[in-house]
């Protein structure tokens, strides 16, 4: 449309650019994002700032109006590029800028499944909310999980599949947990499309978080009991 | 019956063959998921089940799987009263066993299963292939005929070429799970495959436990 033609980032207020953001963020304009980004460090925003009040609060309106049907996977992933092209810029300015950190996740697809759309979603949610990610990727047996806790002594563990088929093998990850002794030292936390609460709590995780958001607001929560109980 | 129209199967369903004859005739309503429609078809057919009724919902419920159940609760309501018998032609497709569960609570059978790519193969065989082919993305006729309306205009693939390694790169290779002898059909499924990027394998399958199951009834 013509009026969107016209905008010209740098010609907007700072309050009506973050809001421009949220709208290019919705409809996947990696570009836009970018120069928007550049923009604001460039007015002397903290890169902490930009990633919370325009990628995560844009990416957080893409992910209710995929819950609520109103947006599709593509749009979502499209949406996905844009931030991670966002964050990209950010990410090397974050680390010296001391943003604040919640905690470290380790996170993977269980064994016999490929698919991590939602996974990856997580992963860019979670390190906007200011969590150290560790991502082992697709088809994890218990023992790469393993590894990863002994390795990585994240706070957090969270395991996904998209399949009915794969989707108990989150309970094989959680009762060697639990033989060895290691399962109070984790938060488990699982999510996939076929998953529910009641299965969540059959297998014993912590809790099931039905989407990107939930899982963000889910791992903050056990991370500030975490820091009531040690403070 | 005439074929019913893959569109109609996507998008509407289909209602009962024979309500009016319910109660004489028809004392068992397939409550199938449109994608079934003409394997089931097919079947009584060949079987000559006349006692068995076909009605389906819409095949694109499966872009919401967890919209299954409660679109199963609703058409058992609606038709029970007017057969003996009602047998659903789901497996879990997606929902978690929550299909399972709502069967149980109407107090109405289904067939075994995780999804129709498995019980098309035969469950136990499937079972058996899946820890070697986890990374098979899987059609059978009808999603080959429907390909568009299931895979490529859904993931968005038609406007943004870009996302098909997103979606399907952790993919292998394309399994044409073929139910009939379709030379066609044949060359649709090699050339999703080719559209998607993947290897290309074509099984004949026929019917599978989908036979079995329907025998049972």
């Amino acid at each position: 449309m013509a009026d969107e033609e016209d905008i010209i980032l740098s010609e907007l207020s700072d309050d009506e650019l973050v809001l421009q953001m949220h709208d290019d963020l919705y409809d996947g304009l990696k570009e836009e994002i970018e120069e928007a980004v550049n923009i604001l460090l460039g007015r002397g925003w903290a890169p902490y700032d930009v990633l919370t009040k325009a990628l995560v609060a844009g990416m957080t309106i893409v992910g209710y109006d995929f819950r609520d049907g109103i947006l599709f996977v593509p749009e979502v992933l499209l949406a996905a590029n844009a931030m991670k092209a966002g964050m990209a810029i950010l990410k090397p300015l974050l680390a010296e800028t001391g943003a604040p950190r919640m905690g470290k996740m380790v996170i993977g697809t269980v064994k016999g499944d490929i698919h991590d759309i939602g996974k990856n979603l997580v992963s860019m949610m979670m390190e906007g909310a200011g969590f150290e990610v560790v991502d082992l990727g697709i088809n994890n047996a218990v023992e790469k999980y393993l590894d990863a806790l002994e390795a990585e002594k994240p706070d957090i563990l969270g395991m996904s599949a998209l399949l009915t088929t794969t989707m108990p093998y989150m309970k094989v990850v959680i009762d060697t947990l639990k033989e060895k002794g290691m399962r109070d030292d984790y938060v488990v936390l699982v999510g996939g499309a076929p998953l529910n609460e009641e299965f969540g709590k059959a297998i014993g995780a912590d809790a099931y978080c039905r989407d990107a958001a939930v899982a963000v607001e889910t791992a903050k929560q056990f991370m500030s009991r975490k820091h009531n109980q040690t403070a | 019956m005439p074929e019913p129209d893959d569109q109609m199967l996507t998008e509407t369903g289909l209602a009962p063959e024979a309500p009016g004859r319910a109660g004489a005739r028809g004392q068992v309503l397939l409550l199938a998921c449109g994608a079934l429609a003409h394997e089931i078809l097919a079947l009584k057919r060949a079987n000559g089940w006349t006692h068995l009724d076909l009605m389906c919902l819409p095949a694109k419920l499966h872009l919401w799987p967890d919209r299954i159940p409660a679109a199963v609760e609703a058409a058992v309501a609606e038709h029970r009263g007017a057969y003996e018998t009602i047998f659903v032609v789901y497996a879990d497709c997606g929902t978690g066993g929550l299909l399972q569960a709502k069967c149980a609570e109407l107090g109405v059978e289904m067939v075994e299963g995780p999804h129709c790519y498995s019980f098309f193969e035969g469950n136990a065989v499937f079972a058996e292939r899946a820890e070697d082919e986890f990374d098979a993305f899987y059609l059978t006729d009808f999603l080959v005929r429907q390909f568009d309306a299931f895979v490529w205009k859904p993931m968005g693939l038609g406007r943004h070429p870009e996302l098909r390694d997103m979606l399907f790169g952790n993919y292998s290779k394309l399994v044409y799970q073929a139910q009939t002898e379709d030379p066609a059909l044949e060359a649709k499924a090699r050339d999703c495959a080719a559209r998607l990027g993947l290897a290309y394998e074509r099984r004949f399958t026929g019917y599978g436990d989908l036979a079995s199951a329907l025998a049972r009834v």
